[in-house]
C-alpha cells in the first residue's frame, strides 16, 4: 500500500531553484500494476527515486506499508529499500562475471541469510520470471538481452518486496524481446499479486499496465485506466 | 554482511582483473621483501661483528698507557706512547682483583723478521702464558710461551701462522727453526690455530716471544704496551673497570682519575659503540626499503580509486537493492587489505628467501628476525587500511541516483 500525499520535490544549485515536483498525490493498493507516464523532464524519474526510496521529498509524505518513509535517513532508507523494495533498471545493472544464481541472491546477502535459503529463494524468483535451472550458472555475459533482464527482474523479486520498481525496462531491448519482459510483469501480476510499478514514457509500454499515471512538469495531469493491450489480449 | 560473503565478492573482485591486481600488490611484495631482507642484512651483520669481537676475547679489559709528559708538560708524544705500565702492575691487577680471572702483560712492536732465507716486517708480541686463554688463541702445534720461558728469558718464539707461510712457505713445519727478530736468534716451538682478522688486527700475522725476552733483547726497556684482563662475567666488567683504575692510580700514586697515565678499554663498550654503529646502518637501509613501501601504498590508493571509479554503476546498484553506506565501505577496504595482506605474506616469503640467498652464496650474513616478520605484516595491514580508507570511503558516499546514471 502506497499512499503519496502532496509531495513536492526541489532542487538547489547554488542559487537556482529547480522544482521537479509540484503536489503529487496518489495511493496505489497491493496487487496494482501501475505505469507512470510522462515526457522527459517530467519529473517521473524524481517520482520514482521518490517511491523507491533512493530519494527523500523536500516537502509532503509517503506512507509505504503504513510507515512514513519521507524523513528517513539514508541508512534507514537502505533498509528500506532492503526489505520491501525491487528494482529493475534500463541497463540491467547485472553484476559482470557472475552467475545468475549469485546475481539473483546478491539482495539477501545484504540480509544476511544464510546461504541455503539464499538459494531456494532465488531458484524461486527466477522460475516465477520463467528462466529454467539450465541458465543459474551461466555467467551474466553469456545471456541474451531478454533473459539478462528476467534474472534482473528475478533480482527485484528474490526479498519478496512490497514493490517493484521498474524503471524503462524495456528501453534497451527490441519490441519483441521487451513484450517478453512486459509479460512477465503481467503474470507476476496476475498470478503473484505482484504491486508494480512501472515508469516509461512509451504508450505502447504504458498499456501493458491496468492504471496509468500521467504526469508533466511535475503535476499529475491524468490517472485512469488503461483501456489496455491486456484487455484485449485477455478477450481474444 | 557475512563474513564468506565478503571474501566471496573480495576475491571475485581481485580477480576480476588478475593484471591490475598483481601490479599493485607487486609494489606492496617489493616493499615488504626489501624491508625484510635489509633488516636481515643489518641484523647478520650485527652479529658478525659482535661474535667477531668475542673473538678477540671473552669480557677483555684492555689497559693502554697514557701520553709521555704526564701533568704540566706542555709536549704530549700522543696516547700511547707513555712507558708507564710494567709487568708488576700486570701482576697487581691478577693478584689483588677478585672480579678478575687472568691477565696478559703484553709488548707489541713491528720488527724486520728474517726466516729461512725470507724476510718479513710483522708484529712481534711479548707475552706470558695466560696469552692463550685471556686472547682466545689456541696452539696447533708445538707449545706455548711456558712460564720457565718467561723466567730465563728464553729465546724462544711461537708463530701465527701466516707469519709461519710468510717465513717458511705455506704449511711448512717450523718447528726447531731459527727466524732472526732484529737480528737475534730465536727457536721456534710452537705455531697458533688460524682465527682469521677480526677487523682490528690480524692475529695470524703474529710472532710470539716471552714478554721478559721482548723487553731485554728488542725494547731494552721494563714496560708493558698493554694490559688485557680478562673479568669473571660479562656482568661484573664495570666493577672491574673501576677496581683496576683505582688499583693503577694508587700504584702510579696519582690522585686524580683525570690525569691517569693510562686509559681503559672495555671490551662492552666496543661491542656497544660497533653496535650503534651496526644499527644505524639496519635503520638506514630500512628507512630506504620503508620509502618503497609508501610507493607501494600509493600504488594501492591508486588502484582503489580507479576501482571506485569504474564501479560506481555497481556500487550504485549495490546501494539499491539495500547495502548501506558501512557494507560498501567495508567491502572496499578489505580488498586494499587483502591485496597489502597478501603482498605482505609474498614479500616476508621473498625477503627472507634472498637474505637466505645471500648468505648461501657467502656473500654476507643475514638473520630474518621473527620481530621483522611481525612488524612488516602489521605495515603492511596497517598500509592497507590506510591507503584504502579515503577510496573505501569515497565509494561508501556514492549517492546511489548518481552512481546508477553513471556512465
Amino acid at each position: 500500500m502506497i499512499d503519496v500525499k502532496n509531495i513536492t520535490k526541489i532542487y538547489k544549485t547554488g542559487d537556482i531553484e529547480f522544482q521537479a515536483l509540484r503536489g503529487v498525490s496518489f495511493t496505489i493498493k497491493d496487487g496494482e500494476f501501475v505505469a507512470i507516464m510522462g515526457p522527459s523532464g517530467s519529473g517521473k524519474s524524481t517520482l520514482m527515486h521518490i517511491l523507491g526510496c533512493l530519494d527523500t521529498p523536500t516537502a509532503g509524505t509517503y506512507f509505504l506499508d503504513g510507515k512514513d518513509v519521507s524523513t528517513l535517513s539514508d541508512d534507514e532508507l537502505a533498509d528500506v529499500r532492503r526489505e520491501k523494495i525491487g528494482f529493475v533498471f534500463q541497463s540491467f545493472n547485472l553484476l559482470p562475471r557472475t552467475t545468475v544464481l549469485r546475481n539473483t541472491m546478491l539482495p539477501l546477502m545484504y540480509s544476511g541469510i544464510d546461504e541455503e535459503e539464499r538459494k531456494k529463494k532465488a531458484v524461486k524468483a527466477l522460475t516465477a520470471t520463467g528462466m529454467t535451472d539450465s541458465h543459474y550458472h551461466h555467467l551474466s555475459n553469456q545471456l541474451s538481452g531478454g533473459q539478462i533482464q528476467r534474472v534482473a527482474i528475478s533480482r527485484a523479486l528474490v526479498n519478496d518486496p512490497s514493490l517493484i520498481l521498474a524503471d524503462e525496462p524495456t528501453g534497451n531491448l527490441d519490441t519483441k524481446t521487451g513484450d517478453i519482459v512486459l509479460g512477465t510483469f503481467q503474470k507476476l501480476n496476475e498470478e503473484l499479486g505482484r504491486t508494480i510499478i512501472l515508469i516509461t514514457h512509451e504508450p505502447d509500454v504504458a498499456e501493458h499496465a491496468d492504471r496509468i499515471i500521467y504526469i508533466r512538469d511535475g503535476q499529475i495531469v491524468e490517472d485512469g485506466r488503461a483501456h489496455s493491450k491486456r484487455k484485449a489480449r485477455h478477450h481474444a | 554482511m557475512k563474513t564468506s560473503d565478503i571474501i566471496h565478492e573480495t576475491y571475485t573482485a581481485l580477480l576480476s582483473n588478475k593484471v591490475r591486481t598483481g601490479l599493485t600488490m607487486l609494489g606492496i611484495i617489493i616493499g615488504i621483501g626489501s624491508v625484510i631482507a635489509m633488516v636481515a642484512i643489518g641484523q647478520g651483520a650485527q652479529g658478525t661483528i659482535q661474535s667477531n669481537i668475542q673473538s678477540l676475547g671473552a669480557n677483555l679489559i684492555q689497559v693502554t698507557p697514557g701520553s709521555q709528559g704526564g701533568p704540566g708538560s706542555q709536549v704530549s708524544q700522543g696516547r700511547g706512547t707513555a712507558r708507564t705500565l710494567t709487568y708488576d702492575d700486570a701482576q697487581a691487577v691478577a693478584g689483588e682483583l677478585s672480579l678478575i680471572q687472568a691477565v696478559s702483560a703484553e709488548l707489541s712492536s713491528r720488527y724486520q723478521v728474517v726466516g729461512k732465507g725470507t724476510n718479513t716486517n710483522t708484529t712481534v708480541m711479548g707475552a706470558t702464558p695466560a696469552y692463550p686463554s685471556v686472547r682466545n688463541v689456541s696452539i696447533a702445534e708445538g707449545s706455548f710461551i711456558s712460564n720457565q720461558n718467561l723466567r730465563s728469558l728464553s729465546k724462544v718464539a711461537v708463530l701465527g701462522p701466516t707469519a709461519r707461510d710468510d717465513l717458511f712457505g705455506k704449511g711448512a713445519s717450523a718447528i726447531g727453526q731459527t727466524i732472526r727478530i732484529n737480528g737475534i736468534q730465536f727457536k721456534v716451538i710452537g705455531v697458533t690455530v688460524a682465527k682469521g682478522g677480526s677487523g682490528f688486527q690480524n692475529q695470524d700475522d703474529m710472532i710470539f716471544i716471552p714478554l721478559t725476552s721482548a723487553q731485554k733483547f728488542l725494547a731494552g726497556a721494563n714496560y708493558v704496551s698493554t694490559i688485557a684482563a680478562q673479568a669473571v662475567s660479562s656482568d661484573a666488567m664495570s666493577q672491574a673497570q673501576t677496581d683496576i683504575t683505582y688499583l693503577l692510580l694508587d700504584r702510579h700514586k696519582i690522585s686524580d682519575p683525570a690525569s691517569a697515565d693510562f686509559s681503559i678499554l672495555n671490551q662492552n663498550d666496543i661491542v656497544a659503540t660497533a653496535s650503534s654503529v651496526t644499527q644505524t646502518f639496519t635503520i638506514l637501509l630500512a628507512a630506504v626499503a620503508g620509502i618503497s613501501l609508501v610507493v607501494g601504498g600509493i600504488g594501492i590508493m591508486n588502484m582503489m580509486l580507479t576501482t571506485v571509479t569504474e564501479r560506481t554503476r555497481e556500487i550504485g546498484l549495490r546501494k539499491a537493492i539495500g547495502a548501506k553506506r558501512a557494507d560498501i565501505n567495508r567491502q572496499f577496504l578489505v580488498e586494499a587489505i587483502v591485496i597489502t595482506l597478501v603482498g605482505g605474506l609474498i614479500g616476508v616469503a621473498l625477503g627472507a628467501a634472498v637474505s637466505w640467498g645471500l648468505t648461501a652464496f657467502g656473500i654476507i650474513q643475514t638473520k630474518v628476525s621473527i620481530g621483522s616478520i611481525f612488524l612488516a605484516f602489521g605495515v603492511s595491514a596497517a598500509i592497507g587500511i590506510v591507503f584504502g580508507y579515503y577510496p573505501a570511503r569515497r565509494a561508501g558516499a556514492l549517492n546511489p541516483i548518481e552512481a546508477l546514471r553513471y556512465e
